[in-house]
């Protein structure tokens, strides 16, 4: 793959090490040199090893499992079935909604999905785990499944009455409207596919647990853990070095860990379990397979006068996932009419799960698609309809806009791109067997808010250290807080020592929904302004400070020397100091939580979403936006697509780092190209059991499906959504990928496909 | 634990003699046997470990112009060959769109034509699978078969044979050398795959214990290089296996094709050659009229066991597309995106 990216408007003129300068990723090395070491890594002393039997049926009951000859094999310590293994409560949700006061058994009885966990064999060495886990046998007595959305049995769900938006009167609007379009758009059953499958090592020592596993979300995985086994919360301490991806997936404590740390107090050892990849694709949800119906009523002039959106997705048979499909929908265009409601559909599924973009994902490609089907129809430029319908204000929430700067997107990723010479008509451009399209969608993420905390240490030898329980998947939370951290205290990135994945740490919320970006470079910022207080106020106040008859007001802390502002003093390093003054370090803790927050306030914070703060609080709606600029290639005589090019311009607020923002951001168009293109679960009918559960059939893209991608930043710090004015990164690129290659498949072929993926037999 | 033996002969008389125990299997490059030994596909008590034979990994040239391949010569190193590149570019073109880098620097020429089916239900040990477990069933049929047969399949099975390797190599009259107990025989490629009959677990000639010890390709093989390609459509542009791929051979004098060679992959449990498809090419005008008639021969016998009807229109458009470019030469150097209908895009780089 060859990525160019350029800099524009990246709000920073400070060097690498500062924030918005482009220091390269600090955990890199270790990750390239395979010095990181992920959870499931560590060695431990008597570590066993345990493997998940799952249900082979979709539906019904398992009516014996036949454990004698797993018991038997070598090396087998136990065999856990649900008569065999400990009781556990069931934890609350992650809005912190008090459970039932019912027990939770990790392994089932009641068969409601292919992939269900059934039994565990915990044995000497992963091998013989292994084996004897295949000679347990299990006998059901089946019912018959619902599969998918698409299933006789599956009906037309429950309403969410919480997705239902409305303003105007949508349905009259669209009657009386002169121009009118309406569409389906099917997306699939797809997953997050990390490299790092989920796994975990579980140790209890009395009734104290550690947990080793990747995680994007320590306090809440530990709070889980801790409801589970009924013990303090404070007695579980989750550890998560590394997370080798998780789009997602990895932010809650699901059920293979409660069997594993089951496991480990029932045999008083730590014991490691890591899902096999088949298993990554029922052992936790990937996203819902969605359906929308787009209505939009316009005027020949393609102005719109109103929108009526329907949708549905799947759930499981007793767990509840919502993915918004009305997010996209109710915002991106001004309507003066509107209409959104949603049902979901429960059908023999693991419970579905977030997935890059949950929600604004599937919902940008039904109205990003039915608008370009619009612009065809009033024969108005993709782009052009999309200008004249430009939301000046939140039409929903009828609230400004923090910052858009969307029309500034079409502006730059237009330029860029050649938009202006297009032919309109589908199926003019062509080079030899090759048709090409070019389309273009836009895309756009809430601005999440919540609260973190963070400690600040300067150390006698001068360097700076960072705490926090927050994480790193790769997107950069090592790098920006030490940038964070060193531009705040004034010394240079090297000097910083960024320690996280650990929840003995300060505390953290969720890594998601491109939230942790802003929440902990505030946190730092605050801890690090604190720490330099400290440290100025004792150059200028202890009488052992070089500094002390100065009798100064204020003092400069720069690359690590302290000197007085005019530079008519001493000049001499942080640790000269710390130790003129006699202290081997000053450490100070900052948190955003407002200042009169109670202990319960803070725990309920840091281990549940509920307190997050809403995108529209106060007087402004908060988004990041973007806009993605797409050629396709598609061969005339097999249906095969190729993205050739991709322009794509993004407002994600100030950049913290411009270079692990732009990476990102070309990973989540990367991932559009695979949701476009490529990626869909595939379900054997009869048995509800899915066929391509692994990565030579599941089809993620690879380099050679990658063009060059060029991204450019649009956007300018917003205050009003983060305290360093940066909006989110990691979700937004994918938003409005996979409408703007069907887009541009649509101008290619003339063929317009509404059910991703866009596999060449939908184009011969 | 499934434990098994492991041995290590120096020479193929001990391989042999090794390999003679019910339950062995040969170890090549393993990319597909460890595979589906950790999956609990195949589990084999003995495994003979042959890589260390010196003799099979070397490219030989014939007295009659001939060449003739080790079975342990690694699918990188065949492709890579500069020599080997130049007189069957097609054969290349064919390897190095297969796998990915690292498993064509592991996998083996012969544990190529011995991989085995990509169907899903074959490596799903909870599902039925005659191929797996005789007399089990076939869950293919009425079940995912998108990417299965259309020629060639029973009732008993519908897989296809995965190996893009094969395709070139079987219309170039490739001929496998076997040794076995009974000293050594050839067999020419075309024979050694089975189609599935009733037997679908029995998917080639060989016989219990026998070892691939080369293949070979016939002198007249090379007589093509100026006119070959090989096409492989897929659903991403590397690493996948073929939908439907083709490889096609001809020389062409005066307008006239003087002979022709095709065959298909992706289409049937074995890499099929279109022979009624060359016999329509034979003597006739090089043009994309004749090159529609062969593919329409090519298909004639075709027929969906399922949700694949597709394949078989698509099928007639790879062999055309792939006439036409063995027809317009084979490129001087070989086409980043190997066998990619896209492979003439400027500005994509090699390293897929
Ligand atoms: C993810 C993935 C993607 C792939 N994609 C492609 C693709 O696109 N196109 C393609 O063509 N292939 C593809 N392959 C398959 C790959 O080419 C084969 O796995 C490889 O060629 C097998 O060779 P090997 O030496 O590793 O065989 P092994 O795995 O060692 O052996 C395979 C079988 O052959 C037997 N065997 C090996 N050598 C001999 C011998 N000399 N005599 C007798 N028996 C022998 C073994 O006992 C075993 O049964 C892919 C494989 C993987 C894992
Ligand atoms: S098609 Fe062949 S390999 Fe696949 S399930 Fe049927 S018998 Fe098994």
């Amino acid at each position: 793959m060859t990525v160019r990216s350029i800099r524009h408007g990246d709000a920073s003129d400070g060097g690498a090490d500062a924030v918005g300068g482009r220091l390269s990723r600090v955990d890199g090395p270790a990750k390239i040199t395979g010095a990181a070491k992920y959870a499931v890594e560590q060695q431990l002393e008597g570590l066993a090893h345990a493997v998940l039997v799952e249900s082979t049926i979709a539906s019904g009951k398992v009516r014996a499992i036949a454990s004698k000859a797993a018991e038997a094999a070598p090396g087998v310590l136990k065999v856990l079935t649900p008569d065999t293994i400990i009781s556990l409560r069931t934890a609350s949700d992650w809005f912190g909604t008090p459970p039932p006061d019912k027990p939770y058994c990790p392994l089932a009885r009641d068969i409601t999905f292919s992939g269900q966990h059934v039994a565990a064999v915990v044995a000497e060495t992963f091998e013989q785990a292994v084996a004897a886990a295949a000679l347990v046998k299990v006998s059901y007595d089946e019912t018959p499944a619902i599969v998918d959305l698409s299933d006789g049995k599956a009906g037309d769900g429950i309403p969410v009455d919480a997705m239902t938006k409305e303003w105007g009167d949508a349905q009259a609007a669209f009657a009386s409207a002169p121009v009118r379009i309406c569409a389906a758009y099917n997306t699939p059953r797809e997953y997050q596919a990390p490299m790092e499958p989920h796994g975990l090592i579980a140790r209890w020592e009395g009734d104290h647990l550690t947990v080793w596993e990747p995680s994007q979300w320590l306090d809440g995985m530990a709070r889980t853990y801790a409801e589970w086994f009924g013990v303090p919360f404070e007695n579980v301490r989750l550890v998560s070095p590394y997370i080798g991806g998780g789009f997602g997936s990895k932010a809650l404590a699901l059920g293979h860990g409660a069997v594993a740390a089951c496991a480990a107090k029932m045999l008083g050892r730590p014991v490691r379990l890591v899902m096999t990849r088949p298993q990554t694709f029922t052992g936790y949800g990937g996203r819902a397979a969605t359906r929308q119906t787009v209505t939009i009523g316009a005027d020949h002039d393609g102005m719109i006068q109103s929108i009526v959106h329907r949708g549905v997705n799947e759930t499981s048979i007793d767990g509840m996932w919502v993915e918004p499909l009305g997010s996209v929908t109710s915002i991106m265009y001004a309507t003066p009419n509107f209409s959104s409601k949603q049902n979901v559909v429960r059908v023999n599924s693991v419970v579905p799960g977030a997935m890059r973009a949950p929600g604004e994902n599937p919902s940008a490609f039904g109205i990003e698609s039915a608008i370009d089907e619009l612009s065809y129809e009033v024969g108005i430029d993709p782009l052009e309809i999309r200008l004249r319908n430009y939301a000046e204000q939140d039409p929903e929430a009828k609230k400004a806009w923090s910052t858009r700067q969307l029309r500034e997107a079409f502006a730059a990723g237009a330029e860029r791109f050649g938009w202006a010479r297009r032919t309109p008509e589908p199926r003019s451009m062509r080079d030899g067997n090759q048709l090409i399209g070019w389309g273009v969608a836009a895309g756009t993420y809430p601005v999440r808010r919540a609260y973190g905390e963070a400690i600040v240490r300067i150390l006698a030898d001068g360097s700076v250290e960072v705490e926090s329980s927050s994480i790193d998947m790769g997107q950069g939370t090592y790098t920006i807080l030490a940038q964070t951290a060193a531009e705040t205290v004034g010394v240079s990135a090297d000097d910083v020592v960024v320690k996280l994945g650990d929840s003995r740490f300060p505390r953290a919320g969720v890594t998601g929904g491109s939230r942790l970006a802003g929440v902990m470079t505030g946190a730092v910022h605050k801890a690090a302004t604190a720490a330099l207080d400290q440290l100025v106020g004792l150059a200028i106040s202890d009488p052992r400070s070089p500094f002390h008859a100065l009798q100064a007001n204020t003092l400069v802390v720069a690359n690590g020397r302290i000197t007085a502002p005019r530079g008519d003093g001493p000049d001499v390093s942080i640790s000269e100091l710390l130790e003129s003054v006699g202290r081997d370090r000053i450490e100070a803790v900052g948190d955003t939580m407002p200042a009169n927050s109670s202990a319960e306030d803070r725990y309920k914070n840091y281990t549940t979403i509920a307190m997050a703060l809403p995108h529209t609080e106060g007087d402004y709606s908060r988004h990041s936006w973007c806009a993605h600029f797409v050629e396709v290639r598609v061969d005339e005589d097999f249906g095969t697509v190729r993205v050739s090019r991709v322009v794509s311009a993004l407002d994600s607020g100030r950049l913290y780092n411009p270079k692990l923002a732009e990476s990102q951001w070309k990973g989540g168009i990367i991932m559009g190209i695979g949701q476009a293109l490529l990626e869909e679960g595939i379900m054997d009918r009869r048995h509800g059991r899915i066929v391509n559960n692994n990565l030579a059939d599941y089809l993620v893209p690879t380099n050679a499906d990658i063009p060059d991608i060029e991204v450019i930043s649009v956007g300018i710090p917003d205050l009003h959504s983060s305290v360093l004015g940066g909006k989110g990164v990691g979700e937004l690129a994918i938003v409005g990928m996979a409408p703007a290659i069907a887009n541009a498949v649509f101008h290619a072929t003339g063929k317009r496909v509404r059910d991703l993926p866009i596999t060449l037999e939908k184009l011969i | 634990m499934r434990d098994f033996d492991y041995v290590r002969p120096a020479t193929i008389s001990e391989a042999l003699v090794a390999a003679a125990e019910p339950g062995s299997a040969y170890l090549a490059g393993g990319t597909n046997l460890l595979d589906l030994m950790k999956g609990g596909v195949t589990s084999p008590e003995r495994i003979v470990d042959i890589t260390r034979l010196p003799e099979l990994n070397r490219i030989e040239t014939l007295d009659d112009g001939g060449l003739r391949i080790g079975a342990l010569v690694r699918n990188a190193d065949l492709a890579h060959d500069p020599a080997f590149a130049k007189a069957y570019p097609a054969v290349a073109e064919a390897l190095l769109s297969g796998a990915s880098a690292q498993l064509r620097n592991a996998a083996t020429a012969g544990g190529n034509l011995l991989q085995r089916t990509r169907c899903s239900y074959f490596y799903d040990t909870a599902s039925a699978c005659n191929r797996r477990e005789p007399g089990s069933g076939c869950s293919a049929l009425g079940g995912e078969n998108r990417l299965h047969a259309i020629l060639g399949w029973s009732d008993a099975c519908i897989a296809t044979h995965p190996s893009d390797f094969c395709v070139p190599l079987v219309a170039l009259d490739a001929v496998v050398e076997i040794e076995g107990k009974q000293g050594r025989r050839h067999v020419t490629l075309e024979e050694f795959h089975r189609l599935p009959g009733d037997t679908p677990q029995r998917e080639t000639v060989l016989e219990p214990g026998e070892l691939i010890v080369a293949i070979r390709l016939p002198a007249e093989a090379a007589s093509f290089a100026a006119h070959a390609r090989y096409l492989k459509m897929r659903e991403r542009t590397s690493y996948a296996f073929a939908v439907v791929s083709a490889a096609a051979a001809l020389t062409v004098r005066d307008g006239k094709i003087r002979a022709a060679r095709l065959a298909l992959g992706g289409v049937a449990a074995k890499p099929w050659r279109a022979r009624a498809a060359e016999a329509v090419l034979l003597g006739a005008d090089a043009d994309e009229a004749a090159f529609v008639r062969a593919a329409d021969a090519a298909l004639a016998d075709a027929s969906p066991p399922g949700d694949n009807a597709f394949k078989i229109e698509l099928a007639r458009r790879i062999v055309v597309r792939t006439l036409m470019s063995a027809l317009a030469g084979t490129p001087a150097l070989m086409p980043a995106l190997p066998a990619s209908p896209f492979s003439s895009l400027p500005g994509v780089r090699h390293d897929a």
